[in-house]
This record gives C-alpha cells, sequence and structure tokens, in this order.
C-alpha cells in the first residue's frame, strides 16, 4: 500500500474516476491552469485536457448550476469549491436544484453530481473564511454528505460520491490536505453511509467525524495516559446518511459519548447524533452525551482566540472527564 | 420545370401555412387549457401557486415550433404553456396541475414544475432566475458530447436582475454554449413595473456585457418569434453560439392566481390596450387574409382546443392521487 497525503489521495481519486468514466468531468475555481487552489488537481489539466478540466470565473452560483444543469442532460460533474465559505454563494443550485429536481419531477430527472471542496477552519483566517457547513448541508433532504478524515477514506469517498446518482456533498479538511496515510491502490471504495472504529475502546466514545477525528484520538491518547480510561473514537465519515447502527452499537459497548465537531453547537450535528442516542439507546446512558463544537461566536483572527474557539484534545478530554464522572 | 417551380413553391406555401395552422391551434388550446385551470383553480381543484400563461401564447409556441425532439427545453414557474408547446400531453399537465399521480410529474411538482424526461422537458423552476445556469450547464452538456442540439430556456424580464442570469450569460458566451436565454418580457415581476426597478430597461442591451448576439422580437406576433429563434438556433447549431432574446409580450392576468388583473400596478385600459394585439387573434386574421382559414375553420380548431381541455380536466379530475408510500419515493435516486 502507498502512502498519500490526503490531496493526493483525492487526486488520484478524480484520476481514476475520470479515466473509468468519459462522462466524469473537474469544474471550478483555478482547478485546471493554476493546478488547483489546494493543489488537489494537480496534473488533470495535462492528462485530461480543458473539455474536461474546466476553469471557471469565480462564480459559484453559475458554475455550480452549469453543473446541475450538465447532470440533468447525462454528465457526471464534480464541482471544486475553492472552499466551502463561498459555496454558500451556490447554496440555491445546490438546495432547490440539485437536491429536489429528482422528486419534483417523480423521479424522472437525477442529479448525480459531486460537490466538492475544503471545510472548516484552517489557521487565522477570521470569520468569513473558517466555517463548518455541515450541519446545513446535511439538513436538506436529496443531498448525501461525506466528511472523510484519512487519505484513505478521501480517496475511497470521493470515488463512491462520483458513482453515486445522487447529489454528494464532499467535506475535506483544509487543515487536513497535508496528512499522510495508507491508501489502498486502484478500487478503494469506502460506501456512502458507513462509520468506523479508528480506535477501539470501552470506557466512553468519542463520535466525530473530518479534522475532529484528529482531535479525538489525541484527546483519547491523553485520556489513556492520564486517567487509565479508555476510549473508543467513532469516525461517522457521512453525515447524511448516519450510521446510526454503529454510533448504537458504540454507545452500547461504552454506555458513555462525546460528540466533537468542528460546527456551531447550535442545531450542529452533534444535535443529531444526541438526538440518535438518546431515543435509541436511552437505557444504556450512563451520563448525560456531552458535545464539543467550535464556540459559539464568529471565528476570530487572533492566533489565542481562535485556539480558544476551536475545539481541542484538552476540552474532549475534560467532557470525558465530566461524562465518566472524574470531576 | 416552371412547372416543377411552381409545384415546389405551391409545396412551400402549403407547409408554411401548414405550420401556422399548427400554431394557431397550439396557441388556442394553451388559451382554453389556462382558461380551464382557472376555473379549476377557484374551485380548488387546483392548489398553491398557478401563473397562467394567457397572452403569451405566441412565445412558447412560435419558438418551439423551431425546436427538434433531441433538442432541450427549460422554463420558470410559468410554464404551462411552453409544456403543451413541446407537446407534453395536456392530460398529463392538467393532471400535474390537480396533484394527482398520473401528472407529468407524478403529482409531486405541481404548476410550478412540470417535467417531461422524454420531450426534454426539463422543468418548471421556482425560484425567479434560478434555473438559467442550468440551461447553461444542459448546453454545456450537450457541447461536451459533441452534439448539434440547442438549449431553450424561458424566463422573465424581473430575472435580469438576479445574479444567476449573469453569471450564466457570461459563462454560456465563454463557454460557447448552444443555449437561446429567451426573455419574456411581459413588463411586470408580479406587481412591480420592470422600469422602476431596472436601470437597462431594454433587456437585449445586456447582452453586449457578455459579447453575445441578441435580438428584440415581438412577442404578440408567433411568426416574428419563430423568424427569430431560427435565426438564434442555426447560431446554436453551427459554432454553439448562445443568443439572448428579449421577446416583448404582455400577461393578461395577474402575476398567479391569487393576484389582481390589473389595479394597483397597471390600469384596465393598458391590459384592454394590449388585448388588441392579441397574438391569437393576429395569427388567425393573418391566416384569413391569405386565404387559408375562414370563420368555421377558426371555429372547428378552437372546438378541438376546448375539446382537448376539457378532455384533460375530466382526466385529471378522475385520476387517482399519489399513493401515500409516493411521500418518500424519488427523494434519492437508486
Amino acid at each position: 500500500m502507498a502512502t498519500l497525503t490526503y490531496r493526493d489521495a483525492l487526486n488520484q481519486a478524480l484520476r481514476e474516476e475520470m479515466q473509468r468514466d468519459p462522462n466524469v468531468f473537474l469544474m471550478g475555481e483555478e482547478v485546471g491552469v493554476y493546478q488547483g487552489a489546494y493543489k488537489v488537481s494537480r496534473g488533470l489539466l495535462e492528462e485530461f485536457g480543458p473539455r474536461r478540466i474546466v476553469d471557471t470565473p469565480i462564480a459559484e452560483l453559475g458554475f455550480a448550476g452549469i453543473g446541475v444543469g450538465a447532470a440533468m442532460a447525462g454528465l457526471r460533474p464534480v464541482i471544486e469549491f475553492m472552499t466551502w465559505n463561498f459555496a454558500v454563494l451556490a447554496l440555491d443550485q445546490i438546495v432547490n436544484s440539485a437536491a429536489k429536481i429528482l422528486y419534483e419531477s417523480g423521479g424522472q430527472v437525477p442529479i448525480p453530481i459531486v460537490f466538492r471542496g475544503p471545510n472548516g477552519a484552517a489557521l487565522q483566517l477570521a470569520a468569513q473564511h473558517s466555517q463548518a457547513w455541515e450541519s446545513w448541508l446535511s439538513h436538506i433532504p436529496g443531498l448525501k454528505v461525506v466528511a472523510p478524515a484519512t487519505p484513505a477514506d478521501a480517496k475511497g469517498l470521493l470515488k463512491s460520491a462520483i458513482r453515486d446518482n445522487n447529489p454528494v456533498i464532499v467535506l475535506e479538511g483544509e487543515m487536513l490536505y497535508n496528512i499522510k496515510g495508507e491508501v489502498p491502490e486502484g478500487e478503494h471504495i469506502v460506501p456512502i453511509g458507513q462509520a468506523e472504529v479508528k480506535r477501539p475502546g470501552h470506557d466512553v466514545t468519542f463520535i466525530c467525524h473530518s479534522k475532529t477525528v484528529t482531535v479525538a484520538l489525541k484527546a483519547a491518547e491523553q485520556l489513556a495516559e492520564r486517567e487509565g480510561a479508555s476510549a473508543e473514537v467513532l469516525d461517522l465519515r457521512s453525515l447524511r446518511p448516519l450510521d446510526e447502527a454503529a454510533i448504537l452499537e458504540s454507545v452500547a459497548r461504552t454506555n458513555r459519548a462525546v460528540v466533537v465537531e468542528e460546527g456551531w453547537p447550535h442545531c450542529g450535528i452533534g444535535a443529531q447524533v444526541v438526538d440518535v442516542i438518546q431515543r435509541d439507546a436511552f437505557d444504556q446512558l450512563d451520563a448525560p452525551v456531552l458535545r464539543v463544537t467550535q464556540a459559539d461566536v464568529p471565528m476570530p483572527y487572533n492566533k489565542q482566540l481562535e485556539r480558544l474557539a476551536k475545539p481541542s484534545p484538552e476540552r474532549v478530554v475534560a467532557a470525558a472527564r465530566r461524562v465518566l464522572y472524574l470531576d | 420545370m416552371a412547372t416543377a417551380t411552381a409545384r415546389t413553391a405551391n409545396a412551400n406555401v402549403t407547409a408554411q401555412t401548414e405550420l401556422e395552422r399548427r400554431m394557431l391551434r397550439q396557441m388556442l388550446l394553451i388559451r382554453r387549457f389556462e382558461e380551464k385551470a382557472a376555473e379549476a383553480y377557484a374551485l380548488g381543484k387546483i392548489g398553491g401557486f398557478c401563473h397562467l400563461y394567457i397572452g403569451q401564447e405566441a412565445v412558447a409556441v412560435g419558438s418551439l415550433a423551431v425546436l427538434r425532439d433531441d433538442d432541450y427545453v427549460i422554463s420558470s414557474y410559468r410554464d404551462h404553456g411552453q409544456a403543451l408547446a413541446r407537446g407534453v400531453p395536456a392530460t398529463a399537465v392538467m393532471a400535474e396541475l390537480f396533484g394527482k399521480a398520473t401528472g407529468c410529474s407524478k403529482g409531486k411538482g405541481g404548476s410550478m414544475h412540470l417535467f417531461d424526461a422524454g420531450r426534454r422537458f426539463l422543468g418548471g423552476h421556482g425560484i425567479v432566475g434560478g434555473h438559467i445556469p442550468l440551461a447553461a450547464g444542459i448546453g454545456f452538456a450537450i457541447r461536451y458530447k459533441g452534439g448539434d442540439q440547442v438549449c431553450m430556456c424561458y424566463f422573465g424580464e424581473a430575472a435580469v436582475n438576479i445574479g444567476a442570469f449573469h453569471e450564466a450569460l457570461n459563462m454560456a458566451s465563454v463557454y460557447k454554449l448552444p443555449v437561446i436565454f429567451c426573455c419574456e418580457n411581459n413588463r411586470y415581476g408580479m406587481g412591480t413595473a420592470f422600469e422602476r426597478v431596472a436601470a437597462v430597461t431594454d433587456v437585449v442591451e445586456h447582452a453586449c456585457s457578455y459579447d453575445m448576439a441578441a435580438e428584440v422580437v415581438d412577442g404578440m406576433d408567433a411568426l416574428a418569434v419563430y423568424a427569430a429563434t431560427e435565426r438564434a438556433a442555426d447560431r446554436a447549431r453551427n459554432g454553439g453560439h448562445p443568443t439572448l432574446l428579449e421577446v416583448r409580450t404582455y400577461r393578461y392576468m395577474g402575476h398567479s392566481m391569487s393576484d389582481p388583473l390589473h389595479g394597483v400596478y397597471r390600469t384596465k385600459e393598458e391590459v384592454e390596450e394590449q388585448r388588441k394585439r392579441d397574438p391569437i387573434s393576429q395569427l388567425a386574421l393573418k391566416l384569413k387574409e391569405a386565404g387559408a382559414l375562414d370563420d368555421a375553420a377558426l371555429q372547428a380548431l378552437d372546438a378541438e382546443a376546448r375539446a382537448e381541455t376539457d378532455e384533460a380536466a375530466r382526466f385529471a379530475e378522475e385520476s387517482p392521487d399519489p399513493e401515500p408510500d409516493e411521500l418518500t419515493t424519488h427523494v434519492l435516486a437508486d
């Protein structure tokens, strides 16, 4: 197995899927000549040419709509947003067109499209460039939403997304592009809708996705070192559909859970996870489920304030101590 | 030789007359269909929003007469006229307005979301201007596959103030997409006169910003619409160049069924004045003057349109509602 960065794993998925299916094309800002704002599309223009690697003006609503229209007429577009912060301008196309056309056409017009790009805060980019959009997007019936945390999952989920006959949102992590991991070569598919235990444990479950998997893994190490407690790290990987069975199975083992996410607390992904747990695992809980989220503020620029705003291993450990009644 | 030429000329005259009669018949169908829809709405058989096309018939009929079966059509929420002119059966359109399982969108779309994928009629879209980028995307797919089809996109003049219009026209021009952007300028976005909210009131001028071919068309004259669409379709098929058509038309009814015909935003006199240029009367008159139609034939065409509409209403009325389990189908594709 090759060791690849998350960025190159995505690149490999795009390359393989474009080789496999001539109807797949990539469109977005700077994807071609510039080789991608985050270099995910590096080398693709050279291999596939400008017909299939399409640079766009800065017009998110317009090119997202072109993608949906192309999908209506039988293509399988991959639309790259330079970041999901800019995709807010395209929400009308994602929500009103991509997610609804199949239903409102009585099943006649499927929309096989991928919308992808980096999501969540990076470093000191301030409020407008540091946002996690998963709860917004996961709210919408008609969409699927995935948020890979590792290079292998990035490749496997992007391939699944491109082959899916529905609109799939792929939330990449801006801070994850450089992380490395082993990635199976060739046909490596991660089915949409399946969570994965990234670290087994028996005292508490950390439920997380995307960048917070790294945060939760660090927290699990710290918890083991400092308290001798064993945390299970459950990576959701897909946020819609949500792997409720995996959540319930893990909580049945540990009887305690902390949900960790980059988004804001109000109506967040964690709220949905807590709903699943309280509904179907109420009697198995030994403590209330706690959530670790971004602080309920626009992201500050100042480095120290930004650090305080983000979910950190320390905050996850503090939550774990509370659900374990160690405080 | 002379005889052969005369015969060809006669054949051309016959074909042209035939086309004009067919267009008249389609306009009558749309007019009678919309009148029936208004009636059914008043009786509570049609719910929600219902935007009628009365007055604008020449636009859909004149332009769609140019298109081939393998071309694409996409529209806004005022879509009954285009769907009928595209050949979606009146029964399926009326059943959709009634929300029935036999509707062209299985009762799940309603008046604003008519679809018929087999006829490449790709909606019926409810957000003003939101479908204009979709049209560019359909054009993109045509070009990507190397086809010579066109995508015909209808929207009202109010959509021109929306960002999506400008983004889509720019990209359609940059990528040379075979799209005909057909702006049906009926002068009012709901109750707001276009000149009150647009700095540039000649829609056609926006084409300059995007280096796009454009023309102003008399939307009350089906033949003028036909001719302009033919020029635009040629441009699209030969090189994939888009065109912006500003088709000046007029809606006789309120914005939707729940809005008044006139009052605060336009006068009764204005509506009556516009009715004098009625597209159906104009084409009928032309055919009569050419000796190709008499009163009896016109009445017969109208009777056919009424019968087709009555049959559509009967079909819609008698059709079943969607089964309850249809609630959760078609959210996702397999």
